[in-house]
């Protein structure tokens, strides 16, 4: 292992649901501890720590955390990015360990948000007296979500998807509906999964209709959780025991982007462009291609999003994103399994968690870990998130192969 | 009560001499935008000129909202129309939201419609997309 490698030394996720009796920190501590006892080291060992969550923002989420779990005086990045957020203080780790500047970091991301809803609709609050006056950057006179377009999440990645048909050919409801079967049906094989219900074809079609083509079960679940992550340099995993080089995983690649300009980036947003920018960046990196990843757990947030980033990370040919599913490749006995957790719409979503969790869920099968959805003999994973606004992590995680 | 006194829903919404959209180009790139800007977003030039977008156009995207913020009446079908070479959010109304009747490259021409008035008597105007013929 050359000295500058990045590795992941210890990682966990807490079962995702709803966890009334846990605030954030408890949620944020339980990850902590845990990927921590994962690495066989302490707080103690951490020289940075990275504490991402969304919806509580601006709290100290880091050193509320610290209050619990360690108060060293080690630096803390308190991170939000959108539903990156998590990948973000991952990657806010892996530099201050590449920096030189730490030899080892944790990364955790927390969110409670089981119960709350439709996220992003509702747009600018009503003024107090009867009399239009313009506001804002759009010089509107009254909320434009619902007059001009949809504000919600689920209705801005429905055109997402239906962008995707207007460009490449039309995509029935049914396909994407059979995206969100095959993660449905992954996902009674994960513990941890907030929900673990296979629902027929008929069922999810069935179901209420939020934004079309997705019904609620092709939507991400809010829900509670919190996942958390030690990385340190191959440098230091050299001083370690066998055991945890073993069970180490490399970072072979960490990539974080924003959207660059396009045109219509500021109507709809762009989340392919900054995906495939973050991809290509990522395969180069790690020196690997598409084809030879085992597995993928990619940002589902509704179905209509899982289809274009088939796509966006180059598993098909451009424009192959139909086929590419139809032909069976992301069901987990195909050639390319994505989202084997469940994914976002039945492991759940808790924004902050979600971008280390994708990556614990490919940990776990690098590992051998993985029990009864194991994907046999996994060497190469990638884990990708997307936060709208946007800001799109990709790793790609490598097996020790000791 | 004043009956000329109108506004508009959003200030890039022009309603003389006919209703139609402006938008804020880039004199530089040629960068096309509908809010008030500080820069360009592609350029980072930092002036603009008002330009008229077409009022037709066709449905590149869409979503027929069932399900909204409190207060926003469903079901709605919101969409992306191509005006020429600028891309537009709106709705497109004055027809069924249904994905029977929606479809994708489906033409549409920008159409307005009152909001209501306020206390002073200004009418507000909003807009839309109905489909062609």
């Amino acid at each position: 292992m050359a000295s500058d490698d990045i590795w992941i030394l210890g990682i966990a996720m807490t079962k995702f649901g709803k966890h009334t009796d846990k605030d954030i920190v408890d949620l944020g501590a339980e990850a902590a501890m845990a990927a921590l006892a994962d690495g066989g080291v302490t707080m103690g060992d951490m020289g940075v720590l990275a504490a991402g969550n969304l919806m509580a923002a601006g709290a100290g989420f880091g050193q509320q955390l610290q209050k619990q779990i360690g108060q060293t005086g080690i630096p803390v990045y308190n991170v939000a990015n959108a539903c990156a957020t998590g990948a973000t203080a991952l990657r806010t780790a892996i530099m201050a360990v590449k920096s030189g500047e730490v030899r080892m970091g944790l990364a955790v991301g927390a969110e409670k948000l089981a119960g709350a809803g439709l996220l992003g609709g509702g747009g600018q609050s009503k003024k107090d007296g009867n009399k239009w006056e313009p506001r804002g950057r759009y010089g509107a006179i009254a909320p434009t979500d619902g007059r001009i377009g949809t504000d919600t999440m689920p209705g801005t990645f429905a055109q997402v998807g239906m962008e995707y048909g207007h460009k490449y050919g039309e995509v029935s409801f049914e396909t994407f509906a059979r995206i969100s079967e095959k993660n449905h049906a992954h996902s009674t094989l994960n513990p941890l999964a907030a929900y673990q219900k296979r629902f027929t074809i008929e069922e999810i079609m069935g179901d209420m209709m939020i934004a079309y083509p997705n019904t609620r079960p092709m939507c991400s679940a809010n829900c509670d959780g919190a996942a958390a992550a030690v990385v340190t340099t191959g440098e230091v995993l050299r001083t370690l025991s066998k055991e945890q080089q073993r069970r180490a995983i490399k970072v072979a690649a960490s990539v974080l982007t924003t959207d660059p300009y396009q045109e219509a980036c500021q109507i709809l947003p762009d989340v392919n462009t900054l995906t495939r920018n973050a991809a290509r960046q990522a395969y180069e990196a790690a020196g690997v291609s598409p084809s030879d990843l085992d597995l993928v757990e990619l940002h589902d947030c509704f179905a209509t999003a899982e289809l274009v980033h088939y796509d966006n990370l180059m598993l098909c040919p451009e424009g192959g994103a139909v086929d590419f599913f139809e032909s069976g490749a992301p069901w987990r006995d195909g050639s390319t399994p994505v989202n084997v957790s469940g994914g976002l719409q039945s492991k759940g979503h808790p924004i902050a968690a979600t971008g280390i969790a994708n990556i614990w869920e490919v940990c776990h099968h690098l590992r051998g870990e993985a029990g009864p959805r194991q994907i046999a003999d996994a060497k190469v994973g990638l884990a990708h998130v997307i936060g709208l606004g946007s800001a799109c992590g990709v790793h790609i995680l490598e097996r020790s192969g000791l | 009560m004043s009956t000329s006194t109108r506004v508009p829903i959003v200030s890039y919404l022009a309603l003389e001499p006919e209703p139609h959209l402006v938008a804020n180009e880039c004199t530089s790139c040629g960068a096309r935008f509908f809010d008030r800007r500080n820069a360009c977003a592609s350029c980072f030039a930092t002036t603009f000129r008002p330009v008229d977008i077409e009022t037709e156009g066709v449905l590149a995207s869409f979503t027929i909202v069932a399900f909204a913020a409190p207060g926003v009446p469903v079901p709605f079908v919101a969409g992306i129309v191509k005006c020429g070479s600028t891309s537009v959010r709106a709705n497109v109304i004055n027809c069924d939201p249904s994905p029977d009747t929606v479809k994708l490259g489906m033409k549409l021409r920008l159409t307005t419609y009152s909001l209501g008035t306020d206390d002073e008597g200004t009418e507000a105007i909003g807009f839309g997309f109905e489909p062609v013929g």
